[in-house]
């Protein structure tokens, strides 16, 4: 296991370098013009721009200018010239309104995902499983950021059920806490239930045809303990494998359209309010930040599934 | 947010389509045999109708703008009159408020905040839309399929440098690369060589939404060909003297066909829901252009006093990308009833 763990850490720093040598690039190397003035942001005079080249060293080989932008980063030093705003400062205070938003949306959409999913594969092929199978494709279809303007407008604006706007702190005052963050959930969530429900529905229906199923009606269980206990936990498997994934990948960047229609200053925000004012020092902190995250909790969830399952440490088989 | 996940089991004969006499079916070819399976998935065609119908309408839209609505889709009409309800009323009354949707060839749909003809607007970003959708996923499928073939034929040390490049872009979000990519380029433009493309050309949303979808087609793609690869057919090509690109192109591709068709399908889909964010954040499609990313962001300002212009062009995104997704579905369950690809944003 031990052995494993390291493996796999050893594996996410490698990748981790790669995704800071592409962010480096797309930010510094690919655009065809000079990367001061566009760091220097809108209002950039030849000062400025001065300024930014020796600040990032970008008068030195691509190398050096590499490790600048590195140093920068994780010393907690880079800054927007456009804002004169400390970014990775930005960011931690953006945290906890993106991990409100997104642990809450995660709950919600698993919580749904698996009663649509099941109720869809028990009742295959009735009213209740095509209802259900249109209103996911629906919610994947849906632009995230349309959706949430379509509830700010109807059942805030109109109906007044709701706050319009921004993030009330956790610790500040729970109650509006989440009375402020129940759309956002609602958001983020509906695009998760629509797929996790289909592959969970579909994982219940090629389970329900398992030999042990059948071992277990004929010991003579009922049918309730079988579709939860057999076909239901042993579905799971899979969705809970993408959980991982989504859930790392909603913190690292996916919730930035919904942070930005509901005005929850996250990370979400902070990253929409830069590419309005094409500021790209922000952009250049909450990619990496993202992928950092998203990096790190694909390495989590791969070592717990080690941990559940023996084979997968053991190289014998693949992840399911 | 991910992409395409595809997840492919191995090959085999799927199973005829229920209810055809037995004489019919004997002799089909595959694709004869998927298009009984299509044809008789009346949802996922009525489907496929409506996608082309919409791609149809918005071809039209010069018809449209000439000869209903007599105006362009950038031309402002601020400080003109119509006649509303036998009264003379502003496009854009004096307070900001536009025009809201009456039936009247000229702004069927209302105004937005420059008086600009929001049906003839809906018309042209449609086509802007759906343009990238379908470039973009071309995009994809050519690299992915070239990407897919050498890895899965060539494997060794070909394969391991691929397959690991294609893993760090899979890590990456998507929106974020999309983000970052867009804007960017569309700061300095992308120079490759003397390929020079302008910052606000369309050109730059479409190679970003392509690129980043590339591993989530190439993989499924690169394991179905290492598993073809082992069978008899290859031995069979390789016997005869065939050469690696000819083993490639006439023997491996055709049997990735159906997969990459169904990819395709839901990729436009996908693409256009990522259009439309990275639109909507403003490192997507450039003004003047419109698309209907853009006019959600713009309609997006003034909602609380003119929500038809957020409401419209989202309801036709939703529209197109569920007519694609039920159709791809459908294509899916048609070309290859045991394979399971699923989209994943």
């Amino acid at each position: 296991m031990a052995r494993f763990i390291v493996r796999r850490t050893l594996g996410m720093i490698a990748v981790l370098f790669a995704i800071s040598v592409i962010v480096f690039l797309i930010f510094n190397v690919i655009p065809n013009s000079d990367p001061a003035a566009r760091i220097a942001g809108k209002n950039a005079n030849p000062a400025l721009i001065a300024r930014v080249t020796t600040d990032l060293g970008l008068d030195q080989p691509l190398p050096v200018q590499y490790l600048t932008m590195m140093k920068q980063i994780f010393t907690g030093e880079l800054t927007s010239y456009a804002s004169s705003q400390n970014v990775v400062e930005q960011i931690w205070k953006g945290l906890p309104a993106t991990f409100s938003l997104c642990v809450g949306a995660a709950v919600l959409w698993m919580t749904l995902a698996v009663v649509f999913g099941y109720l869809s594969a028990v009742h295959a092929g009735k009213f209740t499983d095509r209802a259900l199978t249109v209103l996911s494709l629906v919610g994947i279809s849906m632009p995230v950021f349309w959706l949430a303007a379509i509830l700010l407008y109807y059942l805030s604006f109109k109906a007044q059920l709701f706050p319009t706007s921004s993030y009330v702190p956790l610790t500040k005052d729970p109650a509006n806490w989440a009375y402020h963050l129940i759309l956002p959930w609602i958001t983020l969530a509906v695009l998760f239930v629509g797929f996790y429900s289909r592959v969970l529905r579909s994982n219940m229906l090629d389970v329900m045809n398992e030999d042990y199923v059948r071992t277990a009606r004929a010991k003579g269980l009922g049918e309730r303990q079988i579709r939860i206990k057999h076909v239901l936990r042993n579905s799971m498997i899979p969705v809970i494998t993408l959980f991982g994934l989504d859930f790392g990948a909603v913190v690292g960047g996916g919730a930035i359209l919904t942070e930005t229609v509901f005005n929850l200053n996250g990370v979400g925000l902070y990253a929409g309010q830069a590419i309005g004012s094409l500021d790209l020092p922000p952009l250049i902190g909450v990619t990496m930040f993202g992928a950092f995250f998203i990096v790190l909790f694909n390495t989590i969830v791969d070592v717990l599934y080690a941990f559940l399952d023996p084979r997968i440490r053991l190289g014998t088989a693949a992840p399911a | 947010m991910g992409g395409l996940i595809g997840e492919v089991e191995a090959p085999g004969e799927p199973p005829l389509p229920v209810g055809v006499p037995a004489e019919e079916l004997r002799g089909s070819s595959p694709w004869r045999l998927a298009w009984m399976r299509l044809r008789r998935d009346r949802m996922a065609l009525a489907f496929g109708v409506l996608f082309v119908l919409i791609v149809l309408v918005c071809l039209a839209a010069p018809l449209w703008a000439d000869h209903v609505a007599h105006t362009g889709p950038n031309q402002n009409h601020i400080t003109d009159k119509v006649i509303r309800d036998g009264q003379e009323t502003y496009v854009v009354a004096p307070d900001g408020t536009p025009l809201g949707p009456g039936l009247h060839g000229q702004f069927l749909l209302g105004a937005d905040q420059n008086g600009r003809d929001v049906m003839v607007r809906l018309l042209y970003g449609g086509r802007t839309s759906i343009f990238i959708g379908v470039i973009a996923a071309l995009v994809t499928t050519v690299f992915a399929v070239l990407v897919g073939l050498v890895c899965g034929y060539y494997r060794g040390w070909i394969d391991a440098v691929l397959s690991r490049a294609l893993e760090v872009v899979w890590a990456f979000p998507v929106l974020l690369l999309g983000i970052a990519l867009g804007t960017t380029l569309s700061l300095g433009g992308l120079k490759i060589g003397s390929l020079v493309v302008a910052g606000d050309s369309l050109w730059i949303p479409i190679l970003i939404i392509g690129f980043v979808y590339v591993p989530y087609m190439a993989r499924p793609i690169r394991g179905e060909i290492l598993a073809l690869r082992e069978k008899e057919f290859v031995e069979a090509a390789v016997a005869q003297g065939k050469g690696p690109i000819r083993i490639m192109v006439s023997e491996l591709l055709p049997n990735v066909a159906s997969t990459i068709i169904v990819f395709f399908t839901l990729n436009i889909a996908n693409n256009m829901l990522l259009e439309s964010s990275l639109s909507f954040l403003g490192a997507g499609v450039r003004p003047p252009n419109a698309s209907w990313g853009t006019m959600i962001a713009d309609g997006y300002q003034t909602i609380y006093t003119a929500p038809h212009l957020t409401i419209v062009p989202g309801l036709m995104i939703v529209l197109t990308v569920l007519a694609l997704n039920v159709f791809g579905d459908g294509l899916r369950d048609a070309l290859d009833p045991r394979a399971k690809i699923r989209l994943e944003h």
